[in-house]
């Protein structure tokens, strides 16, 4: 296939190897070295995509970040990718492209009929209108969304894999052009740790585009000893298609490396990876971008950045046109010219803004024979999907309006360029300002918050020997700063200072009628952004650069308004009256500096990595028995043990009778294990807890309540005295951490004058809860140093000796109402223990059960769940739990008691409930009404916290908080569901074995 | 004020669109008013414009330090709904959802409200439990409200991953129908324009430095464009609530945290109602121009720097992508930071202060943007009538005292 | 990204630390003593300047040590952290 754009020379491309993909379904070539973007202008394609608004055809506009128009959907199911920039795309085989949001392409595409109607649709004419009938918008809404939206997300799962790296450095350099190359030499050769970051798969920056000389060779070849110099020095390190996308607090970046030279896939490579870097300096060496001139339908297929036409001719071999005109301000699209004439394009003029300029590069370029046309502006372009002509004419004396006779010049490209601007967005990410340089019309960097610097041309430096000069010195301060003084005395290179005359910054260019009546000055393109819609937004008052922003969507695209944020601006400040473009609004630019992947941002942490899970020592047990599991904090828990054909009802029904009946175990090893100690661990628990522990015996165990200073109960347990300083705390399961958390905090912000010291031993101990009026005879089975008898070992005590050979803790403490025998020893016996029990248990018909039983069997006696009966606004008065009140000493929380409303008569209170028709399961977190009525709103007088089917009691019952719950024994309420109210009647909440008998036996 | 509709869009559209009045004045300030609010946010916007609307009181001001709506107003998620568990914040919301149905109506300008849905997601056990008491709490007080298995869920989010062996799966949701988005800009600009037209001066650029007092009554403030005088002042500034009340030597119970937020490249439509799930800490949306709209937790410290961190944000798009796998690929176009002024239990002020003719309304925390209506109508109420309106007497400054907080924290602590 | 510089461990990343909020907020040693709005005072009312802030932290993930800390909440700019009983940095106080 013809590649009739290309030069049959010169570029770095490689002609021997051709690359096949296709566009839109075409078949074409280009070369390695290509990206898309070039290798589409090779072959001669134009039309490349369509606007987001008015769907005007659109071509290449840039040669890099900053393209706004070819935006193509890459590949297609699993890997496909939107939005993706042309311009940023390496030419891989096989690759797949094809316009986006038109149809059915980008030559002749239907939604164009937006355009007949564009004079409805000014900046934020959706404001407006769409406002009749009152739900009509929904109606209009659904057609615009369609509309809306650029690419296709994909439909499947992400098949590529992404990582993250975590590094520190001394230097962190942003871009490997000549400053941040001259910057990593300095850096490199003092013996920092340096990273140098570039966007692009090769290092050089804006030298990729040039003919320029360094040291009187190529500047290439400059570049190719630097790499090499680099590449000895270990502790410098190169990172290539990365894009530093983030600058945070304290010199803390975010980069982007995308690790193939195959956008859309991995390969064996995770396709991406972000990596977090801490560096001691960063030097901000991130170049320019070229911004375009605006004047009337500046979109159309073709007119592109002078430095773009550059590019595509310089690096890549390929003639943008065949009759390029070239449309300036300042003397740099000279380059271009001379370039492109070079190249052996035929440059059918250049048109200047200013009158006769004559810098070093006008004059070479006029001793070429190009014809100049000054003073003047293009003031119309025809040619829909290409450009055909232009007219030009000549500027007047104010420079706001055209005069003389239009004249015609036929061309097939406009290449643009209203100045540069300094890439200051990581500046400005990390807190800096940004000022406005009022001579040459361009934001620089402002103060800094960050240890950093910008250089070259980002500092506004657009010399190549100026760019060399501050990249060596910063390259060599940011080390020296960082701490390493060793210093080099090479000679430092040298390239040609260029003289450049002044620019002519006029912004929106004059036609023969007003802006807005003669074709569209478009600022943003993606987003069909024009001058007439700025100045709309500035009379309708929206007069900061944010709201119009806002109101237009100016620089809201996916290119977040690299070229058209500036001149749009300096617009709004025109129409605004004001001088300074500084003066409309400070710029605030944000992350991330090019899009993201989200898979990045993720990393590793997506599928089973997204959370650890924590595993109980006889976790494998209950997996290979079939059991259901619930997630409790980070921790999985059996939830019931469902037998072959059983319910889930069944499984429950079964284990809570062998519980009651016979002996049940239970797998308490999550719950938190907190142990204490120090000469003032009592005294500690004292402060803590609601209750007294100074008088606690050594071996016996009592259960507490720890609330916040609010009052409200916070985390509940049992814990026991081990020694005459040693406690050993438990706590719920999900609450572990927070509550250690909380110990350690009072004890070292507030009570350091206590010798208490706290330690996680949760993962320490494996926790078998036997419980029943069978657990007693399975127990003494396996212990012969410990008298398990009732007597000798009462309830609520510790006894330590062996179970089974192992050495154990035996705490009688129990959360069913039963006898129980909670055993603990070192984890890593836990499943021979467990495994032990159940085979010697079968003969009294031992049952596993999860937590669903104990809830069961725990809510039977009334005993609370922290979190389920409480939540952060219930106290223990609430709950009946006065018991637990010492009234001699302070603890946290018992100041909130006074407090008006915790004195409340009428405060929510734990009762039962018991469903009248003894078969309906209330709903937990069902609401409770006194009223049996269908109005609403209906007042809610407390809602239900637990409800169960018990076997045990053979009906279901409930635990609920009620307003003044109390005084309500024997009243009926009422629980709403959707199709009717269930009935129920306010009970006690111990509902099994109220005098706790079975405890002691 | 020019009536805004399809038909004065055709009739501009004759002359270029150059004759359109301008959305609202900038004044000067005059040297004093019947009320001063300070704050010029969707909250600030609409209090003045229920002032004038509702109460008779056109001769005020509002003053903003920056552009109208360059708060939380314009950094928020957008989100809109009214599924709050006590009565207390029920009935405020309610309001503020009811006002919002008609209020591109009431103001002339499309705030486009797209009432789309609102899921919030139940991850385990704890989880559903809260959410159905949510739910039949919601459900009896009048507001709609259903639950959803996961199922369900799917038939209305088909992109959703629902497997049960995720590390998060979904086992549940609550819906509520009339929850959805609106444009936040169009909010705070809406209000603007329609308080202008019944003479409230918006006047932008001017900084309250200082909070005029005598004898323990307000007398006006003080700014950088000098004093203006006024027996009435509303403190309305999210984000620098206790900056503002310090000045007038009042203590709040507020803290200032980042809260971040982000958009993606737009893409057409593949998410048509918003997925909420506070466990892991994440908000998707889809906006009418095709950007997936995402909402992170709150960074973990005091800041008024208006940036986060980048670990908040990952660790909620690895959430998102745990939810929908599919995004995986997308990518972050743009992300940004508020400052969210959140109190102990999470409700808000609207309230009197110890400072007669001084009033508050702050603490929103990371939830402002869908009361705005409610908010405004109910501080007009409180300012114009110097007591408060049934709806927000519970946020009152003197519930920290007695401990009659309005706990919206949602799921407490977790179960054993 | 904070980069907090623990007075035990030296500087380490923000994603191991905990915050806890405003420092130099004494428990109250007789709290029956305090009237209820004094008590209000305690639990609930902070500072929250716009500017050098004095805050506590915990190194949650290293040494598990609460310490203070004064940084400027305008900027993130941190002035010095400091142990449990020692003054702030100067420029602090």
């Amino acid at each position: 296939m013809a590649q009739k754009n290309r030069l049959t020379e010169g570029g770095r491309i490689d002609r021997s190897k051709p690359v096949n993909f296709t566009f839109n379904g075409h078949p074409l070539q280009g070369y390695a070295g290509d990206t898309l973007a070039s290798a589409l202008l090779a072959n001669g394609i134009r039309v490349v995509a369509r606007s987001f608004k008015y769907h005007r055809p659109r071509g290449i506009m840039a040669a890099g970040v900053e393209e706004a128009n070819a935006l193509v959907q890459l590949e297609t199911g699993d890997r496909t990718l939107a939005n993706q920039q042309a311009t940023r795309i390496e030419l891989y085989e096989g690759l797949s492209a094809t316009s986006i949001n038109c149809w059915p392409g980008p030559n002749f595409d239907l939604m164009a009929i937006n355009s007949w109607f564009h004079r409805l649709m000014p900046a934020g004419f959706y404001y407006k209108t769409f406002m009749w009938p009152v739900a009509g918008w929904k109606f209009y809404e659904h057609f615009i969304r369609r509309a809306a939206g650029l690419g296709i997300s994909p439909r499947e799962a992400d098949p590529d894999q992404y990582d993250q790296m975590n590094v520190h450095c001394d230097v962190l350099i942003v871009g490997g052009g000549p400053a941040g190359l001259a910057a990593a030499l300095a850096a490199g050769r003092s013996g920092a740790r340096v990273i140098l970051a570039d966007e692009q798969a090769q290092l050089g920056g804006q030298l990729l585009n040039e003919r320029c000389e360094i040291n009187g060779k190529p500047a290439l070849d400059w570049v190719t000893t630097a790499e090499t110099e680099l590449a000895d020095y270990p502790d410098v390190t190169i990172l290539r298609r990365t894009t530093t996308f983030g600058y945070y607090d304290h010199n803390f970046a975010g980069l982007l490396e995308t690790r193939t030279a195959k956008l859309t896939d991995g390969g064996e490579h995770t396709r991406q990876r972000l990596w977090h870097v801490r560096a001691k300096r960063v030097v901000l060496a991130t170049g320019a971008l070229e911004r375009p001139l605006i004047f009337s339908d500046n979109d159309r297929p073709g007119v592109m950045l002078a430095n773009a036409a550059r590019s595509y001719l310089t690096r890549y071999g390929v003639k943008v046109g065949s009759r390029v005109v070239v449309f300036t301000n300042n003397d740099d699209a000279y380059r271009t010219a001379i370039a492109l004439f070079e190249g052996g394009v035929k440059i059918a003029c250049i048109i200047d803004t200013r009158s006769a300029p004559d810098g070093e590069l006008p004059t070479a370029a006029l001793a070429l024979g190009i014809e100049l046309v000054d003073n003047s502006t293009v003031t119309g372009v025809t040619g829909g999907r290409g450009i055909k002509s232009i007219e030009v004419m000549s500027l007047n004396a104010n420079a706001d309006g055209v005069t003389g006779v239009p004249r015609m010049i036929d061309c097939d490209v406009v290449a643009s360029s209203g100045g540069w601007n300094p890439v200051i967005h990581l500046h400005s990410h990390s807190g800096g300002k940004a000022k406005f340089d009022e001579a040459r019309g361009l934001f620089i960097a402002g103060e800094t918050l960050q240890a950093s610097v910008c250089i070259g041309a980002a500092n506004g430096e657009f010399q190549l020997d100026g760019c060399l000069k501050q990249g060596f010195q910063a390259g060599k301060k940011a080390a020296s700063l960082a701490g390493l003084k060793k210093s080099s005395r090479r000679k430092l290179p040298v390239a040609e200072t260029i003289d450049e005359t002044p620019a002519r910054i006029l912004w929106a260019l004059p036609t023969t009628k007003p802006i807005g009546e003669r074709g569209k000055h478009f600022l943003d393109l993606q987003h069909d952004v024009t001058v007439a819609d700025v100045q709309l937004a500035a009379r309708d008052g929206y007069k900061t650069d944010e709201h119009t922003k806002r109101y237009t969507t100016l620089g809201m695209a996916t290119d977040q308004g690299k070229t058209g944020n500036i001149p749009g601006m300096a617009v709004l400040a025109q129409a605004l009256g004001v001088e300074n473009p500084g003066d409309v609004g400070t710029t605030t630019f944000r992350p991330p500096y090019t899009p993201v992947t989200l898979g990045a941002f993720a990393g590793r942490n997506v599928g089973v990595l997204t959370d650890p899970v924590r595993m109980t020592p006889m976790h494998h047990w209950h997996e290979l028995s079939g059991c259901t599991w619930e997630d409790v904090g980070q921790w999985k828990r059996p939830w019931y043990y469902p037998q072959t054909g059983e319910t889930m009802q069944d499984a429950v029904n079964r284990e809570c009778l062998a519980a009651r009946n016979a002996v049940a175990i239970l797998d308490a090893s999550t719950l938190g294990k907190i142990d204490i100690q120090g000469p003032d661990a009592a005294e500690f628990l004292n402060r803590i807890y609601t209750n007294a522990w100074s008088k606690l015996a050594v071996g016996k165990c009592r259960y507490g309540l720890m609330l916040r200073e609010d009052g409200m109960i916070f985390d509940d347990g049992v814990t026991t005295r081990i020694g005459e300083n040693h406690f050993l705390m438990t706590t719920t399961t999900g609450n572990a951490a927070t509550v250690l958390g909380w110990l350690e905090e009072w004890l070292q912000t507030e009570w350091p004058d206590l010798k208490v010291y706290c330690n996680s031993v949760t993962e320490a101990w494996a926790t078998l809860s036997l419980c029943g009026p069978r657990a007693r005879d399975l127990l003494t089975e396996f212990t012969d140093d410990i008298d398990l008898s009732a007597e000798a070992f009462p309830f609520m005590a510790l006894r330590e000796g062996t179970v089974g050979g192992i050495a154990a803790r035996i705490f009688r403490i129990s959360f069913t109402g039963e006898s129980s025998f909670e055993v603990n020893v070192p984890a890593s016996y836990g499943l021979a223990l467990w495994t032990q029990l159940m085979n010697a248990g079968e003969k009294y018909g031992i049952t596993p059960y999860g937590t669903e039983t104990m809830h069961v069997l725990r809510a039977e006696k009334g005993y609370i769940i922290v979190g389920q009966e409480t939540d952060g606004t219930v106290m223990p008065q609430d709950l009946g739990m006065d018991w637990i009140l010492s009234k001699t000493k302070d603890f946290l929380g018992r100041r909130s008691f006074a407090r008006n409303d915790s004195m409340r008569a009428d405060r929510k209170q734990l009762v039962g409930l018991l469903p009248l028709d003894k078969q309906t399961v209330l709903e937990e977190g069902g609401q409770i009404v006194a009223e049996n009525s269908t109005a609403r709103p209906l007042p809610m007088i407390g809602h239900v916290t637990s409800s169960y089917f018990s076997a045990n009691l053979e009906r279901p019952f409930a635990l609920a908080l009620v307003t003044d719950g109390r005084s309500r024994m024997g009243e009926q309420v009422y629980i709403p569901m959707k199709d009717r109210n269930i009935p129920a009647e306010i009970t006690s909440p111990v509902f099994f074995d109220p005098e706790g008998e079975r405890l002691n036996g | 004020m020019s009536k805004y509709s399809i038909f004065s869009l055709a009739r501009n559209a004759l002359n270029f669109h150059k004759n359109w009045e301008q959305a609202w004045r900038s004044p000067d300030p005059k040297e004093s008013y019947d009320a001063i609010i300070v704050g010029g946010g969707g909250h600030g916007l609409a209090t003045a414009y229920y002032l004038a609307k509702e109460h008779g009181l056109s001769n005020i001001a509002v003053v903003e330090k920056g552009w109208l709506g360059g708060g939380n107003t314009g950094r928020n998620t957008t989100i809109i709904r009214s599924n709050y568990l006590w009565d207390e914040s029920a009935a405020i919301y309610e309001k503020a959802l009811q006002l919002y149905e008609g209020l591109s109506q009431d103001l002339n300008y499309n705030i486009m409200l797209s009432q789309r849905g609102v899921l919030n997601l139940a991850h385990n056990l704890h989880d559903v439990r809260e959410l159905k008491r949510r739910v039949n709490a919601i459900a009896l007080n009048g507001i709609d409200s259903e639950y959803l298995s996961p199922a369900q869920i799917k038939e209305i989010v088909p992109i959703i991953n629902i497997s049960p062996h995720i590390r998060y799966p979904v086992l549940g949701a609550s819906i509520q129908r009339r929850g959805g988005v609106a444009r936040h800009d169009a909010v705070a600009w809406g209000y603007a324009r329609a308080a202008d037209a019944l003479g409230v001066d918006i006047i932008q650029q001017c900084e309250v430095t200082g909070i005029l007092r005598d004898n323990g009554r307000v007398t006006g403030v003080e700014t950088t464009r000098g004093i203006i005088r006024a027996p009435k002042v509303g403190l309305v500034t999210a984000g620098h609530s206790s900056v503002l009340a310090n000045m007038a030597g009042i203590r709040l119970p507020i803290t200032s945290y980042p809260l971040q937020a982000m958009v993606t490249e737009p893409v057409k439509p593949i998410i048509n109602t918003v997925v909420m799930s506070n466990a892991v800490h994440c908000y998707v949306s889809q906006s009418d121009k095709g950007e997936l709209v995402l909402g992170a937790g709150i960074d973990g410290y005091n800041s008024y720097t208006q940036r986060g961190s980048l670990h908040v944000v990952e660790e909620q798009l690895a959430a998102v992508c745990l939810l929908f796998p599919i995004f995986s690929r997308l990518r972050i176009m743009r992300k940004w930071g508020g400052i969210v002024d959140t109190c102990p239990d999470a409700s808000p002020i609207i309230s009197k202060t110890p400072v007669d003719g001084l009033y508050i309304n702050g603490g929103w925390g990371t939830g402002g943007f869908k009361a705005t209506p409610g908010s405004g109508w109910t501080f007009a109420h409180t300012i114009a009538r110097d007591a408060p309106h049934r709806l927000n007497a519970p946020y009152n400054l003197d519930r920290f005292t007695s401990g009659a907080l309005i706990d919206e924290h949602g799921a407490a602590a977790v179960a054993h | 990204m904070l980069l907090i510089p623990c007075p035990f461990c030296g500087k380490r990343e923000e994603t191991e630390f905990h915050h806890g909020g405003e420092a130099h907020i004494e428990r109250p040693k007789d709290p029956d003593a305090l009237s209820d709005e004094a008590w209000a005072e305690y639990l609930f009312m902070r500072t929250n300047p716009k500017g050098v802030f004095l805050e506590r932290w915990v190194h949650l993930a290293g040494c598990r040590r609460w310490f203070n800390m004064a940084r400027n909440t305008a900027t993130n700019e941190i002035l010095g952290s400091y142990k449990i009983g020692e003054k702030p940095p100067k420029g602090a106080r």
